[in-house]
């Protein structure tokens, strides 16, 4: 028996306020952006190379991610070893750390000055700050985990009978994986990837700290906004309008493909 | 797949508050009481003024017990930009006119110093630079400040004066951030402030640049019209006009307005 009742009030009130609090900032931005100026302030050359840099790169982190990170998830959830839970604590790290930390962090390794920068700078030339590869990296590091998460947590929920059952037919672990169990996670990758493009595309405080700013090479969107919000602020609030559509088309699409695979 | 939906929700909720790290939070003051010197100053002031203004904010908190001074240092442009979205400050002190003149606040801004352009180097001098010209040489790679920053329009009237077209790697959001780059030696090469290679010690090395070819920019400070703490805010200003806050100003490296 349900009955429809209201929601008692020590609930009903804050939930209010939370969802006033969540959705003002929003509005005010909706409310607020130059919708008449708007194509013409999207269509200046400086917005479009911000937006096309984070597109790529963002999109190039994803790929990234989705080849080193799904077999990242797959170790932490199917192969027993020692200090498992340690390496999956470390692994997962970015997804607390202060991304400018992580920059910082990115630095003293990569840096030219770095852990391993100093060697690929002294041997190969290759200097990585500053440069698109950094924006790639940085985004890389903050975002991958969001993927290790998501599909780490489907390895372990998916049912190992079918597993188990492709192993006693004679398939490889690897098959097993290929033919079996990618597969079955593949809707949790794909939610994975999106959260994780998602991510990459707002990154801003290790981007900023590695990769430097400079635009139509390091100058993402996020950074752009950051910087024309004290010289061109009707721009920052367009651009800021893109990156918040793009964040609703991909919370949409999230829910729906989840939805659809779970129904 | 509802286990999916929970990790995914989870992972959104993690996003958010790791998006949380990402903004910058200049410390709210409360406001001071208003007659007679007490409570919390709050001064807005340009990056490269970090070493003498913390230097005279402890100065100004011995002579008037009771009272703090709290800083926010950042690029004068942000500054001023965060003070026309209403941020509550009680004096802002910049480093160009330019950027004062966009904080329409301003109650009657003064010049209290003035200060030229250097180049910062890592201390081994990895790109072998001598001088100005030198930052045009392709493949040295240098940091600058963003143009809108008065250390980035400082360096480019040095550039315009040699018409020089110096490709920078980076531009920095304010001057320490050129400055960090230098001192990490990922950069060969900064056009900072006088002073910041002053206050940088033995941690970079500084490359004068004549002053015939070199360009300067001018300090302004004012309490701003509705300070919450307009009496310690008139305070501070005093403080940093008088005879010892010259004193102060002189030995970080600023010269006199």
């Amino acid at each position: 028996m349900r009955r429809r009742s209201a929601a008692p009030w020590p609930l009903a009130v804050p939930a209010a306020i939370a969802i006033a609090f969540l959705l003002l900032p929003l509005v005010g931005l909706v409310v607020r952006a130059p919708w008449r100026t708007l194509p013409g302030l999207l269509a200046d050359p400086a917005v479009g190379q911000a937006l096309r840099l984070s597109l790529t790169t963002a999109t190039l982190a994803t790929a990234v991610s989705l080849v080193l990170g799904v077999p990242l998830a797959w170790v932490l959830a199917r192969v027993r070893f020692p200090g498992r839970s340690v390496l999956r604590a470390l692994v997962t790290l970015p997804l607390v750390l202060p991304p400018v930390v992580g920059g910082v962090a990115l630095f003293l390794a990569l840096g030219r000055r770095g852990l391993l920068g100093q060697y690929l700078d002294r041997w190969f030339g290759l200097t990585i700050p500053f440069t698109p590869a950094a924006v790639v990296i940085a985004e890389t590091f903050v975002a991958m985990p969001f993927l290790v998460v998501a599909v780490e947590g489907a390895l372990r929920a998916a049912d190992p009978r079918f597993e188990e059952a492709s192993a006693t037919l004679g398939a490889s672990r690897w098959t097993t994986f290929r033919r079996v169990t990618l597969p079955m996670i593949g809707p949790s990758v794909l939610a994975g990837a999106v959260l994780c493009w998602a991510r990459a595309l707002g990154e801003f405080g290790a981007t900023i700290t590695f990769a430097g700013n400079f635009p139509g090479r390091t100058q993402t969107t996020p950074i752009a906004v950051y910087l024309l919000l004290e010289t061109d602020p009707d721009a920052a609030i367009a651009l800021s309008l893109v990156l918040l559509t793009v964040s609703v088309v991909v919370l949409v699409s999230l829910r729906d493909r989840v939805l659809r695979a779970g129904t | 797949m509802r286990r999916v939906l929970g990790t995914a929700a989870a992972v959104a909720v993690l996003a958010l508050a790791a998006g949380c790290g990402d903004s910058t939070d200049p410390a709210a003051a409360p406001p001071g009481s208003g007659g007679g010197l007490s409570g919390t100053v709050t001064v807005f002031a340009a990056a490269s003024l970090t070493e003498p203004f913390t230097t005279l904010g402890r100065q100004f908190e011995a002579a008037h017990p009771g009272v703090q001074v709290r800083f926010n240092f950042a690029a004068s442009s942000a500054l001023a930009q965060s003070i026309a979205q209403g941020a509550p400050a009680d004096v802002f002190a910049s480093a160009s006119l330019k950027t004062m003149a966009q904080v329409t606040d301003a109650a009657d801004p003064k010049t209290f110093a003035t200060n030229v352009m250097e180049i910062a180097v890592p201390p081994d001098n990895p790109g072998n630079v001598t001088g100005v010209a030198d930052l045009a040489r392709p493949g040295l790679k240098v940091a600058l400040c963003q143009a809108q920053v008065p250390c980035g329009a400082t360096a480019q009237a040095v550039f315009d004066k040699q018409k020089l077209t110096v490709p920078a790697v980076t531009l920095g959001a304010d001057v320490k951030s050129v400055l960090t780059q230098v001192q990490l030696g990922e950069v060969d090469a900064g056009v900072v402030y006088r002073t910041d290679v002053r206050a940088a010690g033995a941690k970079v090395r500084g490359i004068e640049i004549p002053a015939d070819r070199n360009a300067s920019t001018a300090y302004p400070i004012a309490a701003l019209k509705d300070a919450p703490n307009p009496a310690g805010a008139a305070a501070f200003v005093d403080q940093v006009l008088s005879a010892d806050g010259r004193t102060v100003l002189t030995a970080a490296g600023f010269a006199g307005p």
